[in-house]
């Protein structure tokens, strides 16, 4: 079995993203950028599939600009075999990023794509549903867990009401949820490793894929600040406060 | 503009996620045609018929929807979208595995999480877990669109009187099975609607003391949530997870215990009307957040609220 994990890079999760002045984005010049975590996990649960010997290969596929390549390496670090940077321009559509990771996993026959459930940058949620829908492929979206059988891999899926199993067939696409995995740390000797691992490098051109968007943005706004309210000293004063200031209880 | 909304059941009951869907699409026309599909669904059917808003009702009965198979909706979806110019769920999980799937299938650039309609192609969505709100414009034929609930009102559930149509099933798929599921069952309010929450993190310890929380939620008459720290620890399930990627609360009343205010936990519940918070640092991001703040040990703190209330 192939796998293919699309990772992307993504301001890291522990940054206090700050709105441009002009209202095009949120600041990203001189901004630490990582993996998004939830790619992260993804990369870990493809390569677990292939330690327990249900996969052969790991592949990572990055789309962007040529900066995609640290996160690509750091996900060969972690100890995937060989990544695919697609040179493009920032910000495309989850439905162009779809489309690539469509045409790469029929280049490579990949047996099944694991992405991130969502980008903690435009929260969209989107890529990896329409990576199946596109691939005519069965979807298993917010996994915490998966295990290959005979059939193909029954999944649990994170739901709103709780836990929900599922049996898909193989080839197919997943998503990946938090508890899922607990990511690795790439170590040292990984890292230098890493820097040998062949990255191939693809234009929107060479899979066919039209990235012009279809969703504008027209402005990005600060959201309305909360303003830090007072401080109480026991539960009478805060019950009081409860019920004849904010008068929310009874 | 003509609307087509899925409705998300559990097949007796109509979720009220639904509801405030209903009037997100109010805001972007008013012709809008409510999509059930389902097995044995007709109470389902019935309640969306009495919402407010709603012209019709197409109920799909088939086993082929027992279960919220994305596959097979977004197949049926994609049978009778001719003629709509939106198609909006809630942004649960259930609409959010569907709506992209199926604006896939159709080539439509889904728009995620709508927190306001501008007009019918205008709407503002936050991102970076809502640390800043993007406006954008879908130049697609047709709009496909999940809706953060809490954004939006619930539509009236007693005034409307829609006509009830049925519709034929489209295919289904061979490759997707339901085999079981492990559902959270609770006397409580549902966590997403509920009008007082009250929420643990990492300073609970461990999930026994979440019956602590438990106790204080049914005097208040609310639901019990948690930080992805306290799901991560194993005290509680991964439903009660509020946050940037877990689910989105707005109800009257927030108290939050134990937990310290990561970024990706205010994300989901920043647009509360009033915050409590009770924490033992004062140095805790959420305090900034709080409209009371309660710098004391929660072990303290919850039981003194409890006996308070009880008075």
């Amino acid at each position: 079995m192939k796998i293919l994990v699309p990772v992307k890079r993504v301001i890291d999760a522990n940054i206090r993203v700050r709105v441009k002045s002009d209202n095009t984005g949120v600041e990203t010049a001189n901004v630490k950028m990582a993996m998004n975590p939830f790619c992260e996990i993804a990369v870990e649960e493809a390569l677990r599939l292939r330690e327990a010997g249900h996969a052969e290969e790991v592949i990572l596929v990055s789309a962007g600009p040529e900066k995609c390549q640290e996160t690509l390496r750091a996900g060969l670090a972690m100890g995937a075999d060989r990544g695919i940077h697609i040179a493009a321009q920032d910000n495309l559509e989850p439905l162009t990023v779809a489309k690539m990771i469509q045409a790469v996993a029929e280049r490579e026959s990949t047996d099944l794509v694991i992405l991130g459930k969502q980008s903690i940058d435009d929260d969209n949620n989107q890529t990896g549903q329409m990576v199946a829908a596109l691939m005519r492929r069965p979807l298993g979206s917010y996994i915490s867990k998966i295990e290959k059988n005979p059939e193909g891999f029954a999944i649990t899926r994170e739901i709103d009401a709780g836990l929900e199993i599922l049996q898909i067939t193989s080839p197919a696409v997943v998503t990946t949820d938090l508890r899922l995995n607990e990511p690795r740390y790439a170590s040292l000797p990984n890292i230098m490793k890493a820097r040998k691992k062949p990255i191939d490098k693809l234009t929107p051109e060479d899979l066919g894929v039209d990235t012009r968007r279809r969703v504008v943005v027209l402005e990005v706004n600060e959201p309305p600040a909360r303003q830090a309210g007072v401080l109480v000293s026991d539960a009478a004063e805060l019950v009081d406060k409860l019920r004849n200031e904010a008068k929310v209880i009874k | 503009m003509k609307i087509l909304v899925i409705a998300e059941h559990d097949k007796s009951a109509l979720a009220p996620a639904t509801q405030n869907t209903i009037t997100a699409a109010g805001l972007v026309g008013d012709d809008v045609d409510v999509l059930v599909a389902g097995q044995d669904c007709g109470a389902v059917a019935a309640a969306v018929a009495r919402t407010a808003g709603v012209s019709r009702v197409l109920v799909c009965d088939n086993p082929a929807y027992a279960h919220d198979i994305t596959e097979n909706i977004a197949s049926l979806i994609q049978s009778i979208v001719d003629g709509y110019s939106h198609v909006m769920a809630p942004a649960t999980t259930f609409g959010k595995a569907l709506i992209p799937y199926t604006a896939a299938l159709c080539d439509v650039q889904a728009v995620s999480d709508i927190s306001e309609v501008v007009d019918g192609e205008t709407f503002v969505r936050p991102i970076y877990a809502g640390n800043a709100l993007a406006t954008v414009r879908s130049t697609d034929p047709v709009k496909m669109i999940t809706v953060r609930t809490t954004a939006f009102e619930l539509a009236d559930g007693e005034s409307g009187d829609a006509e009830i149509q049925n519709v034929d099933a489209a295919s289904a798929t061979g490759n997707v099975s339901f085999v079981d599921q492990m559902l959270s069952s609770s006397e409580r309010p549902e966590l997403t609607s509920a009008k007082v929450v009250v929420s643990g993190g990492r300073g609970m310890k461990n999930g026994e003391n979440f019956g602590m929380l438990e106790k204080l939620a049914d005097q208040l008459g609310g639901a019990v949530g948690a930080s992805r720290a306290a799901v991560d620890a194993g005290f509680v399930p991964n439903d009660y997870q509020v946050g940037q990627t877990g689910k989105v609360v707005a109800p009257d009343l927030y108290v939050a215990v134990g937990i310290s205010g990561a970024i990706q936990h205010l994300a989901g519940m920043k647009d509360s009307k009033v915050i409590v918070a009770i924490n033992n640092d004062e140095e805790a991001p959420i305090f900034q957040v709080a409209d009371y703040g309660w710098n004391q040990d929660l072990f303290d703190a919850v039981p003194a609220l409890q006996a308070e209330l009880e008075k």
